[in-house]
C-alpha cells in the first residue's frame, strides 16, 4: 500500500473512482470473460453497451446472483489458519472475545490469537499495518477509514455489527441532582473516540435539549480505562462511555448511570468487526470461516440464558480483566444504577450481528452534521461498499439465525424517524450543526 | 572507623524513613469502616470500596500480600494478554537493550566525528538541541506510521530518545582531550587510528560512561510510555492492564519494580565505569 494513495474503489480491484460500477465485480468479471471469451471482444462489447447494460443483459440469462452467492460460499481450504484479531477490553467487544475461550474460532478450524490493544488509534494503525488480520472496531471506524477521515483512505468493511444498546451516559455522583441537560453548560464531558457512536450519540443527545456540543459543553477523547479515573480526578463531569466503564464507575462509587443509550436510540449499533477490504477479496476462505465463527458467538451472546456464562469466560485478566460481578451486571441487565436503586434491563446490552447500510449512512449524516465529512458524498454506495450486509446475511442463515429482510429500514431516534433514502434532508432537519 | 559508623547511622535513617513513611501510608488508608446503610442485594452489586467506606487506596499490606502473590509465579503464560511479571519484565528489557544498543553503536562513532572536529559540531548543534527534548509519546504516531510495525516502532522510540545524550556527552568528552597528550602524542608520530583507540577513547572514557548511564536511564524511562501505548507485552503493558481493571496494588507494584529494574541497571553502568576509569 503506497503511503499517499489516491482513494481507491474498496472493491480492491484497481480502477477509478470511490466506487465499483457493476462490471468491475470479480464474479461479475469473470462471468462476462466466461460468456465472451477473449479479452478485445469482451472490451469492444463492454464500451458499447456500458458496463452496467451489459450485466443487466447478462442477468437474463445467467443467474449472476447465484453465481455470487456461490462465489462467497464456496468451500474451500483456509488460505491461512492462525489469525490475529485485535480487541478493545470492553464489553462491546463480548463476541469477539468469548470465540476465542468458548471456541467458536476452533470450530471453523481456526487458530485465532485476540490480542487485547490499548486504544482506537492504536487498534486503526495495527490493523492498517497489516499486524491484525481483523479488529473490534467502533462502527463508524470502518467508514472513517474508507473514506480517508482522519487516516490515508484504505478500503475497509464491516462484516458483521458486535453489540446494540449497551453504551449510557455516566455522571459523576456530585451531579445527581443536575440529571436535565439543560443544567450541563459548563461540563466537561469525555466519548471513546472521535469517530464513534459514542460521540455521536452524545451530540445528538445534548443537541435535541438544545445544547450546542462544541460551544456550549467540553467533549474530548478518552480512552475508555481512563474514564473512571478521570471521573474519579474529578477531569470530566461524565461521559457517554462503554460498559464495563458505566458500571465500573457505580461499582467504585464514583458515579452514576445518568442514561441507557438504548434510552436515546433502542437499537442502535456501537461497535463492529472489521476487516481490510485486501483480506476478504484476498483470503476468502478464512474471512468466511471468521465470520461465520463471528455470527455464531454474536447468535450465542444474543440469548440472555447464556449471559452469565459468558460473563464468567470474558473476566479473566486474559480478556477483559474485569470483576465478574460488574460483567454479570452489565450482561445480565440487573444493576445497581448508582443512585441506591437497582434496575432490571435485560436488554440493556444485546448482540445482532447484521451490518444494515442504513447504520452507515446514519453515520455519515453525523459525521457531515459535526463537520468531520466536508465534501458531498454517495451515502447509498459508501454504506453499501463497507457495510458487507449479504455476507453477513448468507453467515446468519448458516448459523441457523433469521435473515433480516433488505439491506436498509428506518429508525426512530428520540422521537425522531430516520429514512434512509433522503439523508440530506434529515440533516438539513437539525437546528444545531455545523456548516 | 568513623566512616563506618556514619554509613550505619545513614542506614538506620533511611530504615526509619520508610517504617515511617509505611506508618503514615497505613494510617492514611484505613477508612472508618462505617458501611452505608442499604438494601444488602444493592450492597452486593457494589465494589467494597463504595460500600464499606473502605479507601480505594490500598495499603501497605495489600501491597506486600499481593507482591508475594505476583513473585510466588513470576512466568506464567495464560495467553497472549496475560503474562507473568517476569515475562513482562523481561520482554521491557530486552526492548530497552536491543534500542539502546542501536543508540551506542550509531551515537559513540559519531559523537567521536563530532568532537574532533569543531565545525561539525556547530554545525549540528541546532539539531541534536532540538531533538533532544522530545517526548517519545511524540514520537510514537510518527514511528508507528511510518515503520508500520509496534514493536519496532517501540524500539525506534527508546532509540530516539536515549541517542542525544550519549551523542553530546561523546562528542564533549572527545573534544575535551588535553591538548598537551594530543600535542605528544603528535609529537611522536602516532598514527590517527593508534591517537583516537589509545589517547583519545581512554580519555574520554568517563565521560562517554557519564552518558551511557544517562542513556539507559532515559530508555529505562521510555519503554514504560512506549509500552502502555503499544500494548501486548512489557511492564508497561502490565500497568496499563491493571489501570484498565482500577487494580491500584497492581499499578504500585509495577512502580515499585521499575524502580528497582532502574537503579540495577544504573549501578551496572556506573561499576563498569569505575573499571574503566583511570587515575592521572
Amino acid at each position: 500500500m503506497a503511503l499517499f494513495g489516491k482513494p481507491a474503489c474498496s472493491c480492491g480491484v484497481g480502477h477509478a473512482g470511490l466506487v465499483c460500477a457493476p462490471g468491475d465485480d470479480p464474479v461479475d468479471t469473470a462471468v462476462v470473460r466466461a460468456v465472451f471469451g477473449g479479452t478485445p471482444s469482451r472490451r469492444r462489447m463492454l464500451r458499447a453497451l456500458g458496463t452496467g447494460t451489459a450485466m443487466a443483459a447478462l442477468s437474463q440469462v445467467f443467474p449472476l446472483a447465484a453465481a455470487r452467492e456461490a462465489f462467497a460460499q464456496a468451500p474451500g481450504p483456509l488460505e491461512k489458519k492462525a489469525v490475529k484479531i485485535g480487541f478493545i477490553p470492553i464489553t462491546c467487544a463480548t463476541p469477539i472475545i468469548m470465540a476465542e475461550p468458548m471456541g467458536f474460532y476452533a470450530r471453523q478450524g481456526l487458530e485465532a490469537e485476540v490480542i487485547k490493544t490499548a486504544g482506537w488509534a492504536i487498534i486503526r494503525d495495527k490493523s492498517i499495518n497489516k499486524e491484525y488480520d481483523a479488529a473490534h472496531m467502533l462502527a463508524p471506524m470502518p467508514i472513517a477509514i474508507s473514506i480517508g477521515a482522519g487516516s490515508n483512505p484504505v478500503p475497509w468493511t464491516v462484516p458483521a455489527i458486535e453489540n446494540i444498546n449497551g453504551q449510557a451516559i455516566t455522571l459523576a455522583t456530585k451531579h445527581k441532582d443536575r440529571r436535565d441537560p439543560k443544567d450541563w453548560k459548563g461540563f466537561k464531558l469525555a466519548v471513546p473516540f472521535d469517530y464513534s457512536m459514542h460521540n455521536y450519540l452524545l451530540r445528538y443527545y445534548l443537541a435535541e435539549h438544545g445544547i450546542d456540543p462544541d460551544q456550549d459543553v467540553q467533549i474530548r477523547a478518552v480512552p475508555p480505562p481512563e474514564m473512571v479515573a478521570n471521573l474519579r480526578a474529578e477531569n470530566i463531569d461524565g461521559f457517554l462511555g462503554p460498559d464495563p466503564m458505566n458500571q465500573r464507575a457505580v461499582y467504585d462509587g464514583v458515579g452514576f448511570i445518568h442514561i441507557l443509550s438504548k434510552d436515546i436510540w433502542d437499537g442502535h449499533p456501537c461497535c463492529a468487526f472489521g476487516a481490510s477490504r485486501e483480506f476478504v477479496t484476498g483470503a476468502p476462505n478464512t474471512f468466511h470461516a471468521l465470520l461465520r465463527a463471528i455470527v455464531e458467538a454474536t447468535g450465542y451472546a444474543s440469548r440472555a440464558e447464556n449471559r452469565k456464562q459468558i460473563a464468567e469466560a470474558i473476566a479473566p485478566p486474559n480478556y477483559l480483566n474485569q470483576p465478574q460481578t460488574v460483567l454479570e451486571q452489565i450482561l445480565t441487565g440487573t444493576f445497581a444504577d448508582g443512585l441506591g436503586k437497582i434496575q432490571r434491563v435485560p436488554d440493556r446490552v444485546n448482540f445482532a450481528p447484521y451490518p444494515w447500510e442504513s447504520f452507515a449512512i446514519w453515520i455519515l449524516t453525523q459525521m457531515k452534521r459535526w463537520g468531520q465529512v466536508k465534501t458531498d458524498i454517495d451515502y447509498a454506495a459508501i454504506a453499501r461498499q463497507v457495510f458487507l450486509a449479504t455476507d453477513a446475511g448468507n453467515a446468519m442463515e448458516k448459523a441457523g439465525m433469521a435473515r433480516p429482510v433488505g439491506t436498509t429500514k428506518t429508525f426512530v431516534i428520540m422521537g425522531k424517524t430516520f429514512d434512509p433514502a433522503t439523508p440530506e434532508a434529515y440533516l438539513n432537519s437539525f437546528p444545531i450543526r455545523r456548516g | 572507623m568513623s566512616g563506618r559508623i556514619a554509613d550505619l547511622k545513614a542506614v538506620m535513617l533511611s530504615l526509619l524513613l520508610f517504617a515511617l513513611f509505611l506508618g503514615a501510608w497505613h494510617l492514611a488508608v484505613t477508612g472508618s469502616g462505617t458501611a452505608a446503610n442499604v438494601d444488602p442485594e444493592y450492597a452486593r452489586l457494589m465494589g467494597a470500596a463504595a460500600m464499606q467506606g473502605t479507601s480505594a487506596m490500598p495499603g501497605p499490606v495489600d501491597i506486600a500480600v499481593r507482591l508475594a502473590d505476583l513473585l510466588a509465579h513470576p512466568f506464567y503464560d495464560r495467553g497472549p494478554n496475560d503474562k507473568g511479571i517476569g515475562i513482562q519484565l523481561a520482554y521491557s528489557l530486552g526492548r530497552v537493550l536491543l534500542g539502546f544498543g542501536l543508540a551506542v553503536t550509531l551515537a559513540i562513532p559519531l559523537g567521536f566525528v563530532i568532537g574532533t572536529s569543531p565545525l561539525l559540531h556547530k554545525a549540528l548543534d541546532p539539531f541534536i538541541q532540538i531533538l533532544k527534548p522530545i517526548s517519545p509519546l511524540a514520537w510514537m504516531p510518527l514511528a508507528l506510521y511510518t515503520i508500520r510495525d509496534s514493536g519496532k516502532s517501540a524500539i525506534f522510540v527508546i532509540f530516539i530518545c536515549s541517542v542525544w545524550p550519549l551523542l553530546l556527552n561523546t562528542a564533549f568528552g572527545v573534544a575535551s582531550v588535553r591538548r598537551e597528550w594530543l600535542n605528544v602524542a603528535r609529537t611522536l608520530e602516532v598514527s590517527r587510528l593508534r591517537l583516537a583507540f589509545r589517547v583519545i577513547l581512554p580519555a574520554a572514557a568517563p565521560t562517554i560512561m557519564t552518558g551511557l548511564r544517562i542513556s539507559i536511564g532515559i530508555a529505562w524511562l521510555v519503554i514504560v510510555a512506549a509500552e502502555m501505548l503499544v500494548g501486548g507485552t512489557g511492564i508497561g503493558y502490565f500497568v496499563w492492564n491493571q489501570w484498565n481493571n482500577l487494580s491500584i496494588a497492581d499499578v504500585i507494584i509495577a512502580i515499585l519494580l521499575i524502580g528497582l529494574v532502574g537503579m540495577a541497571l544504573d549501578q551496572i553502568l556506573g561499576w563498569i565505569g569505575r573499571r574503566l576509569g583511570y587515575q592521572e
